[in-house]
């Protein structure tokens, strides 16, 4: 078998960026809650990754199995699903309620009415 | 029978203290009626002020209060554990809770449609249910958990907001707020990496063996950048200024005394209790980076705060600015800046709390926030505008005030670090402070009102009541400083001393 070292931390790292570059770089508001969700997700397989044990099977007692991955990692991740979840529906929520009020969910456009709103 | 009960509920204290808001969140969204929802809410929160005194209490008489949750035993369950730290926070932010609480049937009317009422009351306890969590806990992952209950919630009630600016001013912080959230999450991840537990107390003890890998300082990094985020130091604060200026008053009287405040307390406890001294001040000179921002959130703050034409905007970037007094106080890492950081926590809470107040009385009485609202308010609501001053005078850090107390404490420290320059540079911009709060009463003074201006009352006594309790207390501790500069500073020697 070859061994590919900590490839995860590198899957990992390009994830959260992207997840970052499309928060930062976007201007369609709904882009950027999925660039939310992308750099959540690499926070949660970071936590995943860390709990495996290399050969190790489910933490479940069972006779002939010794080792065992770590489930506490995997146990807390599944809060912070709960957690990515909740903040995902609220954004979208923030976002249809943007749309009913500016017609728009481009963030260029509606920086440019609030400018004119502002110099009014 | 009720001694038994009344023996039961002592024991949970801790539990309460989170365990009572969540369930009442549920009760408000149940009874559907604004008024039962406010009842349930206030009742919530003075009784959250009765177990906060009664924590502290227990904390200065006995010492460390350890509750573990569930009866199972710690590390291995999750803790609850009150020092004298998170008990005097615990206490700032219940009774600022208590505090808004009484103000809001009337602060809300404006602001809020009637029928959403009992929804506010329920984001309300759901925040609060956050913060206190944030606060009591002994267990960091459930910093992170309790840090979203809190932002989620405070997300939702900064939407609530007049204008369609509310809306991307929350979205705003929403993104940044989850970033903030996922950094400090990364960090507490790289944290249980290395030393396999989650426990603050036992992380502490396992790190000092581990020794400080780069795991370790890495973990370090993104939990100050996390933490950084969410307490809206400069210049990661761009989310701040729009969601205190769009959130209805009231809401901004709320967060700005307490989001930032526990935000802050989980930078300091992650720090000190943690990382420890030697870790985030000498390996890593955390210090280094936090003393220059710390100083330039005090210029920047201050000076975008004299260019405001919204007084609520003013307050929000005099807030940035009052935030970087708090963290430069943490970064000297000596025992008078620290607690000049400490107490500033528990001084700056009420004099924004009560500032904000004051903001929401003239929202209701002239309808606008804009400094040309407040021309002659000195005459038209002379008690309101009176609170303006004495909490202006407190921001500023005069004597006889309790800004005066923080900033004494911040000099002390900032000498005792050899470093004087920053002592002269915390009086100097002390005076730009004089420069916003002036122009503010200038105009209340003696600016006429314009001839067609429509006759102004005095606030409502419910409004002044909440109002003239947090300015009057700015200038109680102002004066008598055992409970809160007394406090701080036992809690400072405590952080100091390394032991958690």
């Amino acid at each position: 078998m070859i061994d590919w070292g900590l490839y995860n931390y590198w899957v990992i790292i390009v994830l959260m960026m992207t997840g970052l570059y499309v928060v930062i770089s976007r201007g369609n508001l709904v882009k950027k809650v999925i660039g939310l969700n992308i750099f959540q997700v690499s926070v949660i397989m970071f936590y995943v990754s860390m709990g495996k044990v290399r050969g190790g099977s489910a933490p479940i007692l069972e006779e002939g199995i010794e080792i065992y991955s770590n489930p506490l990692p995997h146990v807390l991740m599944l809060t912070a699903i709960v957690v990515g979840v909740a903040t995902s529906a609220l954004a979208l929520a923030l976002v249809v309620r943007i749309k009913e009020a500016y017609g728009t969910i481009e963030e260029d456009e509606i920086r440019a009415m609030e400018r004119e709103e502002d110099a009014t | 029978m009720i001694a038994a009960i009344a023996a039961m509920i002592s024991d949970h204290l801790p539990a309460l203290q989170i365990a009572m808001p969540l369930l009442s969140a549920t009760l408000c969204v149940i009874v559907r009626n604004r008024w039962a929802a406010w009842a349930v809410a206030s009742f919530n929160a003075w009784g959250a002020v009765v177990n906060a005194s009664v924590l502290l209490h227990r904390v200065l008489t006995s010492g460390t209060i350890s509750y573990a949750e569930g009866g199972w035993p710690v590390p291995w369950g999750i803790e609850l554990r009150i020092d004298l730290l998170n008990a005097l926070v615990l206490l700032v932010v219940t009774v600022i809770c208590a505090i808004v609480l009484l103000a809001a049937p009337r602060g809300l009317a404006m602001e809020v449609p009637e029928e959403k009422h009992y929804l506010f009351y329920a984001a309300f306890l759901l925040c609060m249910t956050g913060l206190a969590g944030m606060t009591v806990t002994g267990d960091a992952f459930n910093v992170f958990v309790f840090l979203e209950i809190s932002s989620l919630s405070s997300y939702a009630l900064i939407s609530q907001g007049r204008t369609p600016r509310a809306l991307t001013s929350a979205i705003q912080y929403l993104i940044m707020g989850t970033i903030g959230g996922t950094f400090i999450l990364l960090g507490i991840g790289m944290l249980y990496m290395s030393t396999g537990t989650l426990n603050i107390v036992d992380l502490a003890h396992r790190l000092a063996v581990v020794g400080p890998n780069r795991t370790v300082l890495v973990a370090l990094a993104c939990i100050s950048v996390g933490a950084g985020i969410k307490l809206a130091l400069f210049p990661l604060h761009i989310w701040l200024p729009n969601a205190y200026t769009y959130a209805p008053a009231l809401v901004s009287a709320f967060l700005a005394a307490t989001a930032t405040k526990v935000a802050f307390y989980v930078l300091v406890r992650f720090v000190y209790t943690i990382f420890r001294v030697n870790v985030a001040f000498e390996v890593s000179r955390l210090d280094a980076v936090f003393v220059p921002v710390a100083i330039a959130a005090m210029f920047a703050g201050s000076l975008v705060a004299i260019y405001q034409d919204d007084i609520k905007r003013m307050l929000a970037y005099s807030s940035v600015a009052q935030i970087g007094y708090m963290v430069l106080g943490v970064s000297l890492h000596n025992e008078h800046g620290l607690t000049g950081g400490l107490v500033h926590v528990f001084n700056h809470a009420i004099m924004k709390c009560g500032l904000f107040l004051v903001l929401t009385a003239v929202l209701l009485r002239v309808g606008s926030t804009r400094l040309g609202a407040f021309a002659g308010l000195g005459r038209r609501m002379p008690l309101t505008f009176a609170a303006f001053v004495v909490g202006g005078l407190s921001l500023i850090g005069v004597p006889l005030t309790v800004g005066f107390v923080s900033k004494w404490y911040l000099v002390l420290g900032a000498l005792d670090a050899g470093l004087w320059p920053v002592a002269f540079l915390i009086l100097l911009s002390s005076l730009l402070a004089v420069v916003y709060i002036w122009r503010v009463v200038e105009v209340g003074y003696f600016t006429p009102p314009p001839a067609d201006a429509p006759a102004v009352s005095e606030a409502p006594f419910s409004l002044l009541l909440p109002m003239w309790l947090l300015i009057g207390a700015t200038v109680f501790f102002g004066v008598f400083t055992s409970l809160s500069a007394g406090v701080a500073s036992e809690a400072a020697r405590m952080l100091l001393g390394g032991g958690p």
